[in-house]
């Protein structure tokens, strides 16, 4: 393991801006590391030659002192994210070999200050998983796995790894349902999944269009802060994208918490959680309150229907959105000798997904056919105004709310109960897809680790395009939790 | 209008139809995406990623044309929705790059609305519009350049296009062309759509069904789509209608189905059964938030309105005195209207029309051309007709003078000055050429004293012939009634 990779991302600025290290120097230490723990499987595709030239254009801008805010960041890009002339495979056999013509606002704004890429990151397929097992390039292993492989969560459980291993100083995610929080929990990493519309959805492999949003998945709150900076803002290009303005989050790092209120959802506390969950929550609560903050009891009293609602909903949108990977004008094509056309969609589908996805796109057409559409779809609409105003009249009495993130630590890969009964891997989901049904910006960070020595993360949902708070509270919690990485 | 009545040994039947048009929208680009709208470019050429349904392309609704529609709604006397929704409508095909249609569905930008239509009996009918909603086109698909293989062409794909659905108000095929044709007309007056049939710029679906007379329930429907003139429309309502009352009488029922029309053989035939019919799964489109117009928004737009055809023909008749099958005709077309109006100024508007409809209209379709491009100037065809009122010229000659200005674009004065082609109006130059043709036809002067008075218009002939076509005819007539009726 190389020292300088250890740095988080403002410390490796400073390193940067002080000459200490350079940029094509840290570049070649990250790309040591990603060779040396390919084992890992996080990388889909690297693009260590294209990093170097980015690092070296970046030493040359601290040379004559024109870097900019992230010059010479060597950040991992979710495989989600389509980036031009490098390939973007969404992890799945369908885009195995689709290379963009253009590229993401997201990371184009990331390049526009200076990142550097190293390459794309593992994910579940289509971002439809929640331990990373759906790839269709090999499932990711957690780097805190001890005896037996872990998964890292999911969807983004390769950006996790990746940077829970030192693979990359930071990395980019995508959250449909918890898919930075989760693997940002299970690896000991911190991420946060914005207010719907505060970062571009162009250019990012659409999962459910209605509840996916990009953020990052870092190594402290601060990384987070400095990295969402560069993420969001208004893009014309994305019509769901929102016309706010962007504060500098870092800003809110060194606030006190005083006097803000703390809400505790009594619903995510159900009969039987795990203990070790229940008591880092407690302590967690402690922490803020030492500070002066207010702790409170709230209700989310939808919160039941959470789950099913996002079962819903999220298939329903995902059923059409992956309708376009036909085979007829990019990615895998089924042998297509004397097919119908018919024919060449059924054979290329069939061929092209995976079983998650599949599940997934049938769960979603027939929520939406006719006949059920009022049943399902319509009823799981209403069901999500009911969610979202339980948190509008939570927000009444309270700054911000405190959850854990999941409700286990990291769990075997090829778990049997998972496998079988994908309901079983579906509830992982329960305090995260709320959040994504509500729009609303919310932050998972690791507060310590359970008896068997894994991570554990609590969550902090804000108000609509209030992350400030979040960073606020999340910047203490970090400080008293003293979460040690690997 | 006189009833449509198809009259068979058993019985009598109405026909019952409404139409589904699709117009393509005039703008410069797609309805979601920044791409060209040009017609007849080069295969993809005018595609963005968003046209091609790259992956994470999104779409973005262009202003114009949701100007365009609600000029449209408004030139259809109809409800602009302040609120509407964009779905998706979900179908696989090779010619849909992201197999969804980006369309409206349970919230449509115009609602209810009214067209009224001419028929050839003098009378007018209101036709009721259900709704107009905006959407985007779908790509070419070209099965005819391979054997094996077809091709997409998508610089159609994510055109903006209008579907103006009607109420089935249509009892006769003639309503449904007098419609499409009225249709037409107000697109081109507010230049929302070319309505170019043939283009494909604007198409139209039928729904038929048919009853017996008398009877008001409405029975099962066929449609027939994508059908290409208005011609054809009429034939396939007829032809429908027929079909289906010989399955009635013969015991049968109409099944609902999608039928296609061939104009070759002026048939329907059988393209899908209902038991294959999509089931589209609209559901609302996530990517676009819901269209919010506000009452500024659409009180600009109403300003922006110009005069339309049903208007101005009503002034036309009112203010012009031209009968209404004239100021129809003028009417169809704005260019022609704007035309006849320049060249009627301070003139007779009646004779205007006259002149147009006849001779000028004849002489374009002649020289193919349309009135944008005619050699006589508005201006000067009213000059030609001022002429004529004030005698300066016979009609006869102003036929002659018509033919010099079609060739040379000259000023009707000029030619009548240089051709030398002044009616005569002098009496007693009149006089003269009268006394000579008397003297030198003693024979024809004995013959008409003696009861053979239809010999009058002879007599003019000569006369008018003499002056070289100059003479008054109506001084010619009184002066030589006079002369043979007292000499």
């Amino acid at each position: 393991m190389n020292d300088i990779t250890k740095l988080t991302l403002s410390e490796s600025l400073e390193a940067l801006r002080t000459k200490k290290i350079s940029a094509v120097e840290l570049t070649q230490a990250y790309a040591e590391n990603m060779e040396n723990c390919r084992n890992y499987n996080t990388y889909i595709t690297e693009s260590v030659e294209k990093a170097l030239i980015q690092a070296k254009e970046a030493d040359k801008r601290y040379a004559n002192a024109t870097n900019r805010k992230l010059e010479g960041m060597p950040l991992g890009i979710k495989d989600l994210f389509c980036t031009k002339d490098i390939r973007t495979t969404a992890a799945s056999r369908m885009l195995y070999n689709f290379v963009p013509p253009y590229e993401s606002t997201v990371t184009q704004n990331l390049l526009d200050d200076g990142a550097v890429f190293l390459g794309k990151l593992n994910l579940d397929e289509f971002a439809m998983g929640g331990s990373n097992e759906t790839s269709y390039f090999g499932p990711v292993i957690n780097p805190w796995s001890k005896d037996k492989p872990l998964v890292p969560g999911g969807s983004s459980g390769g950006s996790a790894a990746a940077v829970a291993a030192h693979l990359c100083v930071a990395a980019t995610g995508t959250d449909t349902g918890g898919s930075i929080r989760e693997p940002a929990a299970f690896c000991g990493c911190t991420g946060i999944k914005p207010t719907y519309g505060r970062c571009s959805r162009y250019g990012i492999v659409a999962f459910a269009s209605s509840l996916d949003q990009a953020g990052p998945i870092a190594q402290d709150v601060r990384d987070c802060a400095i990295l969402l900076n560069t993420m969001a803002g208004f893009d014309e290009k994305d019509s769901t994208s929102a016309k706010v303005e962007v504060p500098d989050f870092t800003s809110f790092l060194d606030k006190d918490i005083k006097g803000l209120t703390i809400g505790l959802p009594k619903e995510y506390r159900p009969e039987g959680l795990n203990q070790e969950v229940c008591s880092y929550w407690d302590v967690a609560s402690e922490y803020l309150k030492s500070r002066g903050a207010n702790v409170k009891e709230i209700s989310l009293p939808h919160t039941k229907y959470a789950l099913a609602t996002y079962y819903v909903l999220a298939p329903a949108e995902a059923s059409s959105n992956l309708a376009r990977y036909d085979g007829i004008r990019y990615g895998y094509r089924a042998s297509d000798e004397n097919m119908s056309l018919d024919e060449l969609y059924t054979a290329t589908r069939t061929e092209g997904f995976g079983n998650e996805v599949k599940r997934r796109i049938m769960i979603g057409t027939y929520v939406l056919s006719a006949g059920y559409y009022d049943a399902y779809y319509l009823k799981a609409q209403k069901m999500r105004r009911l969610i979202y105003n339980d948190f509008m009249e939570a927000f009444k009495a309270c700054d911000v709310i405190l959850t854990p993130t999941s409700p286990i630590t990291a769990f075997p890969l090829g778990d049997e109960s998972m496998l079988q009964n994908p309901i079983n891997m579906y509830l992982n989901d329960i305090f995260t897809v709320s959040v994504n049904l509500a729009g609303l910006p919310a932050m998972s960070l690791p507060v310590g680790l359970s008896k068997n020595g894994l991570p554990l993360g609590m969550q902090l949902i804000g108000k609509p395009f209030d992350e400030a708070t979040i960073f606020k509270v999340a910047a203490k919690l970090e400080q008293d939790a003293g979460f040690k990485r690997i | 209008m006189a009833e449509y009545i198809i009259e068979t040994n058993k019985g009598k039947w109405e026909v019952v139809v409404g139409l589904e048009i699709h117009c393509q929208i005039i703008s410069k680009s797609k309805i979601f995406s920044g791409a060209s709208t040009e017609f007849g470019d080069d295969p993809n050429v005018n595609v963005s990623f968003v046209d091609a349904g790259m992956p994470g392309m999104l779409p973005t609704l262009n202003e114009e044309c949701v100007h365009q529609a609600v000029k449209t709604g408004l030139g259809l006397n109809a409800k602009i929705n302040k609120y509407s929704e964009f779905s998706r409508k979900n179908y696989f095909y090779a010619d849909m790059p992201t197999d969804y249609q980006i369309t409206q569905f349970r919230f449509p930008i115009v609602g209810e609305g009214k067209i009224s239509i001419d028929l050839s009996d003098g009378s007018s009918k209101y036709i009721g519009i259900e709704r107009m909603h905006i959407e985007q086109d779908a790509a070419k698909s070209i099965h005819d350049l391979s054997p094996s293989k077809s091709y997409v062409d998508l610089n159609r794909a994510g055109v903006g296009l209008m579907e103006i659905v009607t109420k089935p108000d249509f009892r006769a095929p003639e309503e449904a062309g007098a419609f499409l044709r009225k249709l037409r007309s107000i697109l081109r007056y507010i230049g929302t759509c070319d309505g170019n049939m043939d283009e494909g710029s604007m198409r139209c679906d039928i729904n038929v069904s048919v009853r017996p007379f008398g009877s008001a329930e409405l029975r099962t429907r066929c449609e027939m789509k994508n059908v290409n003139s208005v011609k054809f429309v009429m034939q396939a309502i007829e032809y429908e209608a027929k079909r289906q009352i010989d399955v009635y009488e013969k015991g049968g029922q109409v099944i609902q189905e999608t039928r296609q029309f061939d104009p070759s053989t002026g048939q329907t035939k059988v393209m899908r059964k209902k038991e294959f019919a999509h089931d589209y799964r609209y559901f609302p489109e996530p990517d676009l938030p819901p269209l919010i117009l506000s009452d500024d928004y659409i009180a600009k737009i109403k300003q922006e309105m110009i005069e339309l055809p049903d208007a101005k023909k009503q002034r036309f008749v009112s203010s012009l005195g031209l009968t209404p099958y004239d100021a129809m005709v003028i009417c169809e077309n704005k260019e022609v209207a704007d035309y006849f109006e320049k060249a009627a100024a301070g003139h007779d508007a009646k004779k205007v029309a006259n002149w147009m409809m006849g001779d000028f209209f004849a002489m374009l379709n002649k020289k193919h051309l349309d009135i944008n491009n005619s050699p006589i100037s508005p201006d000067n065809l009213g000059r030609l007709v001022e002429l004529i009122s004030k005698e300066v010229i016979s009609g006869k000659i102003a036929k002659d003078v018509f033919e010099i200005m079609s060739e040379t674009g000259k000023d009707p004065e000029k030619i009548v000055e240089e051709k030398g082609l002044k009616q005569v109006t002098d009496i007693s130059a009149i006089e003269k050429i009268i006394d000579d043709v008397i003297a030198s036809n003693a024979e024809n002067v004995a013959a008409y004293k003696n009861g053979k008075t239809n010999l009058l218009g002879w007599f003019v002939g000569q006369i008018i012939k003499a002056s070289q076509g100059k003479a008054n005819p109506s001084i010619v007539n009184k002066l030589l009634k006079e002369k043979l009726d007292g000499a």
